[in-house]
């Protein structure tokens, strides 16, 4: 294997745990709420599909159950937000925290356990190619979701009804509101949907990144899924461009280092969050880029009159 | 069944002192629950939890030692909380902090006079202040999102904090071992009693009271309440958003800083690669369970600082598990969200034969 | 109210009665730094702890604080132990060190036992293991068994004791082949997995077909076995992670030491001294040579079995510095004092150490 392709491929594992929970916190955002719980929710998926697929074998058990636990903890969090409004971003942090406890307490039974690895493709011929084929045809099943999904809500989003639905709840409720839609429902909807691939996220974490369980593992990544939401502009195209950005600027740090020049490893380190920091003040600079998608009602609560 | 959340003509008095007494209560009650589950004497855990804490000096003095950085921190972010100005990375502030009030100690080791301290502490706050500009111009300037850089930035506080103490201000007589010189008397806050409670203790008491003050009865905390609340009523005062951004993140920053500092030159004697176990983080919760406001900040600064405690000796004398005081903040910080809606609504839960009567929305 | 006092009335007596009761026994208490579940450092501590348990049986009781800050919260956990009436204490992180120092001024019938530390007292001893000896084992074999002449290493933080294992590394394995390459990466953490992972990856794509660390999850080897590399266990037996790939793992192992101090604390022996154990007080140990041919297992046994007798010394002259200077002259060793706060590396290694 040459070198270039491992990198390639190392990109691709560290870069799909961010596109996943991601493109859930999008969809999240684009109905206008704003949920800082993301690695609250991943972690809990990460324990729970951990724990799921070593009791039953099964790592795509272990997936449903982490896709579960990340529904579940976002509902948590829409009833609090939605049904009772309180404060979006205070609920999310409350949500975080909780997760990280909760999970450490499931997990106990869990630590020092080889887990089951999700496996990887294998297709005849086209997986043999050499460079293209491991790099295009012998990945995870989660990869290919990962792309698939973020594929799949760029068309939601601007191409149907039910995206045209979610925009107009995130971009004026009132307004939605008077035309009949039910925005609390829309929004539980995308929170759930947000808490699924947060929990996706997380399993693909704890059953094929490093199949194991461990305490605190997610490591910050759900920050920087949410860092990633706002780089994107909440353009889900450009969201799997700015994952796969910080996953090759977190994977060259490492490769810098291999190469024994010499810099300070923790500056290589603290590269990916400024790299973040100088992205997030590009983007959002450039106010035509986010003034045209940015959903105006994000973090509001709404209450419906009667 | 449908609940339904009815506006009140005024925010309720009554709950707005319930509501954190029966999050405390359903926190206390729920926890009784998973100790009964997990096969404990709830009561006795619960005693270890929240009474114990609170019954012999050396504990109260402990006590006061954990709830100061908590209540330094908790008061800023309270503030900026309130103005709707987002810091999340209190806890980076509170390390360059750390960082720039030990510059003295570590640089100039021979300096002594009653100075020092003074500039130890000044140092500790302006680095704190300087740090959390940085999210604050970024803010007003690019319109970058507050809560993302701000955060971002702790990971590059510590990993500066990280590369010094295994660098450049490594103890040169410490075998290469990540730790600073060991700070002088003359380079250490005055402590009370058994040595332990420290200055820190007392700025926090005196920060929850000033801006108590500031808040209740100034211009500046009116200006702050309303840019909060309703910041188009805020622009056509005349008041800066972009002013107060930059106002609350230097105030909570110069804060976290101070408590950073306090954390070294008091109870820590050296810096080190970790100077804190979280505060920064936790104090958005004390912050919030003191229901944005000074005088309650500093209550859930000794309530947090007792779950602290009672988790620690719950793990000693009943062998619990230390993620449960996690879980316990957690579902505090949940229960008082949720008891806050009952200051501003009416909560009405409608069942099957009266949902009928409720015309369709 | 006044059933709530009463109860808690109760409760307090019965927790002073319970204390008391067990005045006869001694109390053994532990300050962790990670969780017990970490499957590395604090957990081979846990086992020491229960190792006494089993040994002593009714005449000690143990506890542990796990997840200490390092810092001032230290303090306060080391005091609550003393002040809950134990007898021993054993802290296992460096960062306890001053914390330690400091209690054990306010409580001098109180023995302590402070982990891979500098400064003792009166009653406070330190103990440190020479997990080097290890580590030169698995540079040999490393060298036997590498065919690309490259290892990866991942490590956690430029402290002595990781500096020390990775020159160690290198020693061993020049001493098969004169012209192996190390590769190290940092990853500033004892414990993230992803990193870790990410790390034994990326050098393995730069040409290592062996991997070793100084982190505490089974990441990097779990990752060696997927692309068919080989790698080392460390701190316990990691081979149920890694059946193909682990080649052996060199073990901490605290038993033997908790359970003599724990005699000596009993029978009134306990002195506050330094011991720095390795192979030879069995606490370093080495797991099972495991996928390697029978000539390397049993040049690794030889040479486990020289180090345990003393008949050998890792760090023995001639060693050259980094930058080409003298460091140990031929058939002298490299004294302890050295040893303890080694900030420079052996020549040969490709990577620079922060100053």
């Amino acid at each position: 294997m040459g070198a270039l392709e491992a990198v390639i491929l190392t990109i691709i594992t560290a870069s799909t745990p961010l596109l996943l929970a991601a493109v859930g916190e999008l969809v999240v955002e684009r109905s206008g709420v704003l949920n800082l719980g993301v690695e609250g929710m991943m972690v809990m998926g990460a324990v729970c599909g951990f724990a799921a697929a070593y009791t039953s074998g099964s790592p795509y058990l272990g997936i449903a159950a982490g896709i579960t636990a990340g529904i579940g903890m976002s509902l948590l969090f829409a009833f609090l937000t939605q049904s009772l409004v309180s404060n979006q971003v205070a609920t999310g942090l409350a949500l975080t925290l909780l997760g990280l406890g909760l999970s450490g307490l499931i997990g106990e039974a869990f630590t020092g356990l080889p887990g089951v690895k999700l496996p990887k493709i294998w297709i005849p011929v086209l997986t043999d190619i050499p460079f293209i084929g491991p790099i295009l045809f012998g990945q995870d099943i989660l990869v290919y979701v990962s792309i698939a999904l973020t594929i799949a809500v760029a068309h939601v989003l601007f191409k149907t009804r039910i995206g045209l639905v979610i925009r107009a709840v995130g971009g004026n409720h009132h307004s939605a509101h008077a035309l009949g839609y039910n925005v609390i429902a829309v929004r539980y909807a995308c929170i759930a949907f947000g808490g699924a691939c947060a929990g996706l996220a997380g399993a693909y974490l704890s059953l094929a990144y490093t199949p194991q369980w461990i305490e605190n593992m997610t490591a910050g990544r759900g920050w920087i899924a949410l860092a990633l939401v706002v780089f994107s502009t909440w353009l889900p195209r450009r969201l799997a461009i700015g994952a796969y950005l910080f996953g090759t600027v977190w994977i060259m740090g490492l490769y810098v280092q291999g190469l024994g020049i010499g810099i300070p490893s923790q500056f290589l380190s603290s590269l990916p969050y400024l790299v973040t920091i100088v992205a997030l003040v590009v983007i959002s600079g450039n106010r035509t880029l986010t003034k045209v998608n940015t959903p105006a009602c994000i973090g509001q609560p709404f209450v419906p009159d009667r | 069944m449908k609940l339904i959340l009815e506006k009140r003509q005024e925010h309720s008095q009554a709950m707005a002192y319930l509501s954190p007494v029966i999050a405390i209560a359903l926190t206390v009650v729920i926890g009784g629950i998973i100790f009964a589950l997990r096969g404990l004497n709830p009561f006795e855990a619960l005693f270890i939890y929240f009474i114990e804490p609170v019954t012999t000096l050396w504990s109260l003095e402990e006590l006061a030692v954990k709830a100061a950085p908590l209540v330094l921190i908790g008061v800023g972010l309270a503030i900026c909380f309130t103005a709707n100005v987002w810091n999340i990375g209190a806890e980076g502030q509170l390390t360059a902090g750390a960082l720039l009030g030990s510059a003295i100690p570590i640089l100039f080791t021979g300096w002594q006079s009653p100075l020092t301290l003074v500039a130890m502490l000044v140092l500790g706050a302006v680095g704190g202040a300087l740090f959390a500009a940085i999210p604050a111009l970024l803010k007003n300037r690019f319109g970058a999102n507050e809560i993302l850089t701000s955060l971002m930035l702790v990971y590059v506080a510590q990993l500066l904090l990280d590369w010094l103490v295994r660098g450049p201000w490594r103890d040169p007589k410490g075998f290469n071992f990540p730790k600073s010189v060991t700070f002088e008397d003359w380079q250490l806050l005055p402590t009370f009693g058994d040595g332990r409670v420290h200055l820190g203790a007392v700025f926090a008491v005196i920060a929850a009271l000033v801006l108590a003050v500031v808040m209740a009865r100034t211009l500046k905390g009116f200006e702050v309440r309303v840019i909060g609340n309703a910041p188009r009523a805020g622009a056509f005062a005349g008041f800066s958003r972009n002013k107060m951004v930059l106002f609350c993140f230097l105030l909570s920053g110069g804060l976290a800083g101070l408590a950073g500092i306090c954390e070294v030159a008091g109870p820590g004697g050296h810096l080190q690669p970790n100077v804190s176990p979280g505060y920064g983080f936790t104090a958005i919760i004390v912050a919030f369970l003191g229901r944005l406001n000074p005088v309650g900040v500093l209550f859930a600064g000794v309530l947090l600082g007792i779950s602290y405690l009672g988790g620690e000796a719950a793990q000693v004398t009943l062998g619990i598990s230390d993620k449960m005081a996690q879980v316990f903040q957690g579902m505090l910080l949940f229960f008082i969200l949720a008891c806050d809606t009952l200051i501003l609504y009416r909560i009405k839960l409608l069942f099957g034969s009266q949902l009928r009567q409720v015309p369709a929305e | 109210m006044r059933k709530l006092l009463a109860i808690a009335v109760g409760l307090a007596m019965t927790l002073a009665v319970s204390a008391a009761g067990a005045a006869d026994k001694l109390k053994i208490g532990f300050i962790y730094v990670g969780p017990v579940g970490d499957h590395g450092w604090t957990y081979q501590h846990d086992q020491g702890r229960l190792a006494i348990e089993k040994a002593f049986g009714d005449k000690v009781e143990t506890t542990f604080v796990e997840k200490v800050a390092e810092g001032p919260d230290a303090e306060r956990a080391i005091t609550r132990l003393a002040r809950q009436g134990a007898g021993l204490i054993f802290t296992t992180s460096f960062g306890f060190m001053d914390p330690t120092i400091k209690v054990a001024k306010r409580f001098p019938k109180v023995k302590f036992e402070h982990a891979t530390g500098f400064k003792r007292a009166d009653n406070v001893a330190t103990y440190s293991s020479r997990f080097y000896e290890g580590r030169y084992v698995i540079g040999q074999i490393a060298a036997k068994m590498s065919k690309s002449g490259v290892a990866g290493y991942v490590a956690s933080f430029p402290i002595p004791e990781v500096v020390r294992g990775i020159n160690a590394f290198m020693l061993g394995a020049q001493s098969i082949n004169p012209d192996f390459k190390v590769k190290v990466v940092w990853v500033n953490s004892w414990f993230d997995p992803g990193k870790e992972a990410d790390a034994a990856k990326v050098m393995i794509g730069q040409g290592a077909d062996i991997i070793t660390q100084h982190t505490d999850s089974t990441a990097p080897l779990q990752i060696a076995q997927e692309q068919g590399a080989v790698g080392f266990g460390q701190a316990s037996d990691m081979m149920k992670f890694a059946p193909k790939a682990q080649l052996t793992a060199i073990i901490d192992d605290w038993s033997e030491y908790y359970v003599n101090r724990t005699k000596a604390a009993l029978d009134g022996s306990w002195k506050a001294d330094d011991t720095w154990g390795g192979m030879g007080d069995k606490m370093v140990v080495m797991a099972a040579f495991t996928n390697m041919p029978d000539d390397v297992k049993k040049m690794a046994e030889e040479t486990t079995a020289k180090i345990t007798s003393g008949e050998f010394h890792p760090f023995t002259g001639p060693i050259y510095k980094q930058d080409g200077s003298l460091a140990v002259k031929e058939g002298e060793v490299l004294d302890d004092g050295v040893l303890l706060g080694m900030n420079w590396y052996v020549k040969g290694i490709d990577d620079k150490l922060p100053n």
